[in-house]
C-alpha cells in the first residue's frame, strides 16, 4: 500500500473547494442551531436551491455569474421565508420534520422527469461553469505547491470556496458579538425570558434562518462549481453530514465549522486509503473493495454517536454555550 | 441488481383481450414490469412489435394471440415502450401515429400498463371513476402499510419524546430478515413472519436497553438523542448496505391469485396484507384501550412523571413500547418488502412519509399516527390521477406542511402538545 499517496490525497482535501463547500453550510448549521437553537434539518434543500437557482440562471436565462450568484442568494431568502412562516411559532422539533420534509420535497421537485426542459430532472446540470471561469482575472499557469497544486480555473474556484468561507466566518464572528447575537443566544436559552423583554423573537430567528440558509445556498454553489449538479447529491445524508461535521468542530463555535470539515474528509479519505488499502494486500479478508467503501460510513455514524454523547460540545465548543434542550 | 426472482410470464395470458387497458391488468406475480394489451376494436390484435427501453434495459416483445404483451424489467426506474408500426397486421392503424412511444415510471409501483390505441376513436377508455377507485385501494393498502410502521413512531415519541430517525432501519431490518428466510433459506411465508416478528421485538428491545436506556439514565437532552438515531440511522444503514449489496428484491408469498375487486384487479396477497393489517391494528386499538399496561401507556404518553407518580414502573413500559413498536414496525417491513421490493434504503425513502402520517395525526396519539398513515397512503396514489408519478411523496410531504400551517396540532392532537 502506498501510504504517501494516501497521505497526499487527504492533505489535498483538506483544502478542497468541496471541503470549504461543507465548511460554508456547516457555518450555516451553525448560526441556526448554535447560536438560534434552530433544529433545522434541511441544510441540503438550502444547497440545493443554490444550486439549481445557480444552474438554471445560468443554463437558461444566460445570467453573467454575478447575476446568478445573486439569483442563488434571493432563492434561499424566499426559500428560508416560506420555511419559516409555518414553523418558527411552533415547537423546534416541529422545525426538524417541516425542514427535512422540504429539503426532500425541493429533491422530488428537481429530480421529476417533468421539469427535465428546466432542472435536467434525474440527470441533473452540467457546464454550467463558463461564465464563472470567464470572469477569472488570474494568468495562466498552476498555482500552490506539494498536494495543493491547482490549475488557474481550480484555484479560481478555490479562491471563491476559501473566501466565502472566511467571509461568512468573519460576519458569523462579529454579528455574535453584537447586540443582536446576544438576543439570538438569549433565545437559544430561554425563549420566554427574551420574550418578556419586549424582543420580538419570532423575527430574530426568522432573520437567523434566513442567515443560515443564505450560507447553505452559497455553499451549494460552491459545490457544483467544480462538478455537475446531481439531485440525488441532494438527499437527507447530506443533511446528515454537516450535522456531523458541526458537532465535531462544536456547534456554537467560530472555527468550529472550518475545522470541522476539514477533519471530516480527512478523516474519510484515510479511511478508505487505509482500509481500501489493507482490503487489497488480503490483510483484511472479510471485506471486499466495495464493503470497504461502506465501511467507512459505519464508523461515521459511530463516531457521531459517541461525540454527540461524549463530547456534545465537539473540539472547540463550551459546554455552557451548548443547549440541547428544546 | 436484478429483482426477478422465478417470474412466471403465463400470467399475463388470462386477460380478457380488450378496447380499454384498464389500469389494472394483470400483474407478472414477481418484479417489474411493462406490458398491456393491443386490440383493433373488440379484435385482439397478434404479432404487433413493442420495443421497451430505459435503465440499461432493451427488448422487443410481440403481443400474443389474446392481444396481451408484457415485458419483466431488471428494477425500478423509468421505461419508454415504442410500437413499431411496421409489425401491425393490414389494416390496423395507430389511432394517434405521431403518438407511438410511451413513457412508465416504475418508482412506487412493480407494474406499468402501456396503452397504444388502435382504429377509430369509438371508446373513451378506462373510466375516470375506475381509476380513481383503483387508487383508492392501492392507498388504503399503503396507508394501512404505513400505519403500522407510524403507529412505533407515535409510541416511541409519546412515551419517550424521542424523534427516532433510525425507525426505517427497524423496518428494513424485518424485511431483511424474512427475505433471508424465505429466499435463502427456502422457509414458508408464515413462518417466516413469525421469526421475524420475533426477531424485530429482540431488536426493538436491544434498541431500548443498549442505547436508549442508557441514555436516559446519562440524562441525555432530547435533542442529543435525536442526533443519536441520526448516527444510528446511518451505521445500520451501512451495515445493512455491506450485506446485502444495493440490490432490490421481492419477499415472495406464493398468493400471486389476481382476485378482482370492483374495478381494481389485486393480488390475493394485497388482499391478505390488508386484512393482516387491519387486524393487528384493531388489536393495538384494543391493548391500548383495554388491557392495564395499554392504558398504563397512555398514561405515560400523558404525562410520565404524573404517571411514575401513580405508581407506574415508567421504565418498564417504556420497554414495552419499543418491543410493541418494533415488532409493528417489523411486520410493515415484510408487508412493504412483499409490494415495493426489500433494498437496504427502503425504510430511510419512507421514514419522512412515516414522520408525516404522525405529525399529521397528532405527534404523539397512536390512533392520530393511524388517521394520518391512511390520508398519507391515500394522497400520495390519488395524487398520481393529476400529478407525475414521481411526485407522488413529495405531495404528501406538501400536504403536512399545510397541516402544520392551518392546524399545528395534528387533526386528533390536542392543542397543548405543540408547546
Amino acid at each position: 500500500m502506498d501510504f504517501l499517496f494516501v497521505i497526499n490525497q487527504a492533505l489535498g482535501v483538506a483544502l478542497s473547494p468541496t471541503t470549504a463547500a461543507y465548511a460554508l453550510a456547516a457555518i450555516g448549521i451553525g448560526v441556526h442551531f448554535g447560536y438560534a437553537g434552530l433544529l433545522n434539518f434541511g441544510q441540503a434543500g438550502f444547497m440545493a436551491i443554490g444550486a439549481y437557482a445557480f444552474g438554471i440562471t445560468t443554463l437558461s436565462l444566460d445570467f453573467p455569474f454575478p447575476l446568478a450568484f445573486l439569483s442563488a442568494i434571493v432563492a434561499s431568502v424566499v426559500f428560508a421565508l416560506i420555511l419559516g412562516i409555518p414553523t418558527l411559532r411552533l415547537r423546534a422539533d416541529y422545525l426538524a420534520i417541516v425542514t427535512i420534509a422540504a429539503a426532500e420535497i425541493v429533491r422530488y421537485i428537481v429530480s421529476t422527469t417533468g421539469l427535465s426542459s428546466v432542472t435536467g430532472g434525474a440527470s441533473g446540470l452540467s457546464a454550467f461553469a463558463r461564465s464563472f471561469q470567464s470572469f477569472n482575472p488570474l494568468p495562466g499557469g498552476s498555482y500552490g505547491f506539494g498536494p495543493w497544486t491547482y490549475s488557474r480555473a481550480e484555484f479560481w474556484v478555490f479562491l471563491w470556496g476559501w473566501g466565502l468561507v472566511a467571509i461568512a466566518t468573519v460576519i458569523v464572528w462579529l454579528l455574535m458579538r453584537s447586540p443582536w447575537g446576544r438576543v439570538v443566544k438569549g433565545i437559544r436559552e430561554d425563549e420566554d425570558a427574551v420574550r418578556s423583554l419586549g424582543k420580538n423573537v419570532y423575527a430574530y430567528k426568522m432573520q437567523a434562518l434566513v442567515l443560515g440558509g443564505v450560507f447553505g445556498s452559497l455553499a451549494g454553489v460552491i459545490f457544483i462549481l467544480p462538478r455537475a449538479i446531481q439531485p440525488t447529491n441532494y438527499a437527507t445524508t447530506l443533511t446528515f453530514f454537516t450535522w456531523t461535521i458541526l458537532l465535531l468542530g462544536g456547534a456554537a463555535t467560530v472555527f468550529g465549522p472550518i475545522i470541522g470539515s476539514m477533519i471530516f474528509w480527512v478523516l474519510l479519505v484515510l479511511t478508505e486509503g487505509v482500509i481500501g488499502g489493507l482490503v487489497r494486500a488480503d490483510v483484511i479478508t472479510f471485506l471486499d473493495t466495495t464493503q470497504a467503501g461502506q465501511i467507512r460510513f459505519v464508523l461515521l455514524g459511530l463516531a457521531l454517536i459517541l461525540l454527540v454523547v461524549f463530547r456534545p460540545q465537539g473540539i472547540f465548543g463550551n459546554k455552557k454555550e451548548l443547549s440541547f434542550n428544546v | 441488481m436484478a429483482g426477478l426472482l422465478g417470474a412466471a410470464p403465463v400470467a399475463a395470458a388470462t386477460a380478457e383481450p380488450s378496447p380499454t387497458a384498464s389500469a389494472s391488468a394483470p400483474a407478472a406475480p414477481t418484479g417489474f414490469s411493462v406490458g398491456g394489451t393491443i386490440a383493433n376494436g373488440d379484435e385482439p390484435v397478434e404479432g404487433a412489435e413493442i420495443l421497451v427501453e430505459g435503465e440499461g434495459f432493451s427488448e422487443t416483445v410481440a403481443t400474443d394471440a389474446d392481444g396481451v404483451w408484457r415485458v419483466d424489467v431488471p428494477a425500478q426506474g423509468s421505461y419508454t415502450s415504442t410500437l413499431d408500426v411496421d409489425s401491425l397486421p393490414e389494416g390496423v392503424e395507430p389511432r394517434d401515429p405521431d403518438s407511438i412511444t410511451r413513457t412508465s415510471n416504475l418508482n412506487t409501483t412493480p407494474n406499468a400498463n402501456v396503452l397504444f390505441p388502435m382504429g377509430e376513436s369509438t371508446i373513451e377508455g378506462t373510466s375516470t371513476w375506475d381509476t380513481v377507485v383503483t387508487r383508492l385501494i392501492y392507498g388504503i393498502n399503503f396507508g394501512l402499510m404505513l400505519a403500522l410502521a407510524a403507529i412505533g413512531i407515535s409510541l416511541i415519541f409519546g412515551t419517550t419524546g424521542l424523534n427516532n430517525f433510525a425507525h426505517g432501519e427497524l423496518l428494513t431490518f424485518g424485511a431483511l430478515i424474512s427475505f433471508f428466510l424465505t429466499a435463502v433459506l427456502g422457509w414458508s411465508i408464515w413462518a417466516a413472519i413469525a421469526v421475524t416478528l420475533v426477531a424485530s421485538a429482540a431488536f426493538g428491545w436491544f434498541h431500548d436497553a443498549a442505547i436508549f436506556k442508557p441514555l436516559r439514565r446519562r440524562r441525555v437532552g432530547l435533542v442529543q438523542a435525536m442526533i443519536v438515531t441520526i448516527g444510528l440511522s446511518i451505521v445500520l444503514r451501512y451495515v445493512f448496505l455491506m450485506i446485502f449489496g444495493g440490490r432490490t428484491e421481492f419477499i415472495q408469498t406464493g398468493f400471486n391469485q389476481v382476485v378482482p375487486v370492483g374495478p381494481a384487479n389485486l393480488q390475493a396477497s394485497s388482499l391478505i396484507s390488508m386484512a393482516i393489517s387491519v387486524v393487528v391494528l384493531v388489536a393495538v386499538g384494543l391493548f391500548l384501550t383495554k388491557t392495564r399496561i395499554g392504558k398504563a401507556t397512555r398514561a405515560v404518553s400523558d404525562n410520565a412523571a404524573l404517571a411514575a407518580a401513580s405508581g407506574i414502573d415508567v421504565d418498564r413500559i417504556i420497554r414495552i413500547v419499543w418491543v410493541l413498536g418494533a415488532t409493528l414496525t417489523g411486520l410493515s417491513g415484510i408487508l412493504y418488502g412483499v409490494f415495493r421490493g426489500v433494498s437496504w434504503i427502503m425504510g430511510f425513502q419512507i421514514l419522512l412519509l412515516l414522520f408525516a402520517a404522525v405529525t399529521l395525526g397528532g405527534l404523539g396519539s397512536a390512533f392520530g399516527a393511524l388517521v394520518g398513515a391512511i390520508i398519507i397512503g391515500l394522497v400520495t396514489e390519488l395524487s398520481t390521477l393529476w400529478l407525475p408519478a414521481d411526485l407522488r411523496f413529495a405531495t404528501a410531504l406538501i400536504i403536512l406542511i399545510l397541516i402544520l400551517l392551518l392546524r399545528p396540532q395534528g387533526i386528533l392532537g390536542r392543542r397543548e402538545r405543540i408547546g
